[in-house]
């Protein structure tokens, strides 16, 4: 049995089919990236995951279980935006989640239980590069930073799923390597399953394991909606052979310099 | 042709575009003090014109007269009472207003955000906050008279059913407009919907809240001078409505300053309490 089973997954909003027949098998620790044009259900198919949206037919099995139709703690996501809460700083961001799970009256930790989920805080943040910024307010930080704070959110419950909606369509080209190699090494370390969406087939390619593209196989020019689109092609992706990953590095690297050299360009 | 002559010489001469000009700090202090001077010196030139014409005239009296007024409402105590009227009216009205502001502050935050975040009172209450919201307050004045007699509840009550339909509304639309993305992350990171409102949307919300009252406060000091005006024994309005009887503009004038000054002091100090409460509210 498979980590995760999703079975004939359709979903149509009224004469509209989104996506349909969807079938795959996904195991634990893999790095699912997911391309496709625009409207292909690609942001569709990641909220059916995460449970904000019921497919209209078929299922998907976490560990043999159906899915919880809402949000939970065993899904992290990291949106393009506002994943941070502003009134917050960046260690009480990271920190309300052990306030969640440790006080269901009031939602906050005193004494010793704080002071001992505010050391993990801390490590993470050190993880992430954040540890300079733990007192700022999100609205301090860089978009970059922002996002490495989003991760740092939703990794710290140990999601079994982490739902990556264009987590950094927004970033600059040289903070995006940085970001790319933030979220290799946390795959490889936490043994993450993870979907992303992503409109840049690049980075699908650098960082999946495994590549899905959206697509529609069927049109019918007098009503476009009326068909879905599927997964048409499922590619592996060999992360660990070497040569590839140097490559990928390369870029990183060659892209870094490109950044750095023309900043001003870049800034725009 | 004359102006457009004109437009063109003034462009030749400044080169650069009228919205281009920025004034300096000193320049602007100046330019907003200078209608402020204007407004006065026409009044006292306005009111030399008439006080020469008939000395006992009464609708703009001489700044003396005034000036004797305050002193007369301030600093000495009233031969009937012994009260320093001008105090006793400002504390009474301030109470007041305070407390209707406080109530409806309070039931706004609580209703509005409910409304707001949960969707299954949302359909229970918003309908009703609406036509509520819709009755003209002033109409049910009377009501308020009969139910709670002339006492202080009336007034209170009066400026309490006045804008807490306004504040319910506005921050239930407030809640609604934080993201759904941070409803959800919160739920990934083990919220519940108690949590989720507690720490993720009250806080949220109570900068907008002060953002709000201060909106409403025009209307909140309406309702008051109005209750004040009707049954009272003391306040500003109550005071401004008893010496229009004897047409005692030297005393009525330096009320409405006052209570001028008052509601920007209080609108002053709300934004200053909010600035340094919620830092992150303002980047």
């Amino acid at each position: 049995m498979s980590f995760i089973e999703i079975k004939n997954l359709w979903q149509r909003f009224g004469e509209q089919v989104v996506f349909e027949q969807l079938n795959a098998r996904v195991e634990r620790g893999e790095f699912v990236t997911i391309v496709g044009a625009s409207g292909c259900g690609k942001t569709s198919f990641l909220n059916v995951l995460l449970g904000t949206q019921r497919p209209s037919r078929g299922r998907v099995l976490v560990a043999g279980q159906p899915l919880r139709d809402e949000p939970d703690a065993e899904r992290g996501v990291v949106f393009q935006r506002y994943s941070v809460f502003p009134h917050l700083t960046v260690v009480q961001n990271v920190l309300i989640a052990r306030e969640f799970e440790g006080s269901p009256l009031l939602g906050r930790l005193f004494g010793a239980r704080r002071r001992r989920a505010l050391a993990e805080v801390a490590e993470l943040l050190q993880a992430v590069g954040l540890a300079e910024a733990a007192n700022k307010y999100p609205c301090e930080l860089s978009g970059g930073m922002q996002q490495r704070l989003a991760i740092a959110k939703a990794l710290i419950k140990k999601p079994k799923i982490l739902l990556l909606d264009e987590p950094f369509g927004a970033l600059d080209p040289g903070i995006r390597a940085d970001m790319h190699a933030l979220l290799s090494a946390l795959w490889r370390e936490h043994r993450l399953t993870i979907f992303m969406v992503t409109h840049d087939l690049k980075e699908a390619f650098q960082l999946g394991s495994r590549l899905w593209v959206f697509d529609k196989i069927r049109r019918d020019r007098h009503s476009p909606e009326a068909y879905g689109a599927h997964i048409t092609y499922d590619i592996p992706i060999d992360r660990n052979s070497n040569a590839l990953r140097r490559g990928a590095q390369q870029t990183a690297v060659a892209q870094r310099r490109k950044y750095e050299a023309v900043p001003t360009a870049a800034g725009r | 042709m004359a102006a457009l002559a004109t437009a063109a010489a003034i462009q030749a001469i400044a080169m650069k575009k009228l919205i281009n000009y920025t004034p300096s700090a000193w320049a602007r202090v100046c330019l907003g003090l200078l209608p402020f001077a204007v407004l006065l010196a026409a009044y006292i030139v306005a009111s030399d014109i008439r006080l020469a014409q008939n000395p006992s005239d009464k609708l703009l009296p001489s700044i003396g007269s005034m000036l004797a007024a305050v002193d007369r409402m301030a600093l000495q105590p009233s031969r009937r009472s012994g009260e320093y009227l001008l105090w006793v009216d400002t504390a009474s009205s301030l109470s007041r207003l305070a407390l209707g502001v406080g109530i409806s502050a309070a039931i706004a935050l609580v209703v509005g955000v409910l409304n707001g975040a949960v969707p299954l009172l949302r359909a229970n209450l918003s309908p009703l906050v609406r036509a509520i919201s819709l009755v003209p307050p002033m109409a049910i004045l009377p009501i308020l008279f009969i139910v709670m007699g002339l006492g202080e509840g009336a007034k209170v009550s009066l400026i309490v059913i006045g804008i807490t339909p306004f504040l319910i509304r506005d921050l239930q639309s407030r809640t609604l407009e934080i993201p759904a993305e941070q409803k959800i992350k919160a739920q990934t990171l083990g919220a519940s919907s108690w949590q989720l409102i507690v720490r993720i949307l009250l806080p949220q919300l109570l900068p907008r809240l002060i953002g709000s009252v201060r909106l409403s406060l025009g209307s909140a000091w309406l309702f008051l001078i109005a209750a004040e005006a009707i049954a009272s024994t003391e306040g500003l309005g109550y005071r401004i409505f008893l010496v229009r009887r004897y047409l005692a503009m030297d005393v009525i004038l330096p009320y409405v300053l006052w209570i001028t000054w008052l509601a920007f002091v209080i609108d002053w100090m709300l934004d200053r309490c909010s600035r340094r409460l919620y830092p992150w509210f303002y980047r």
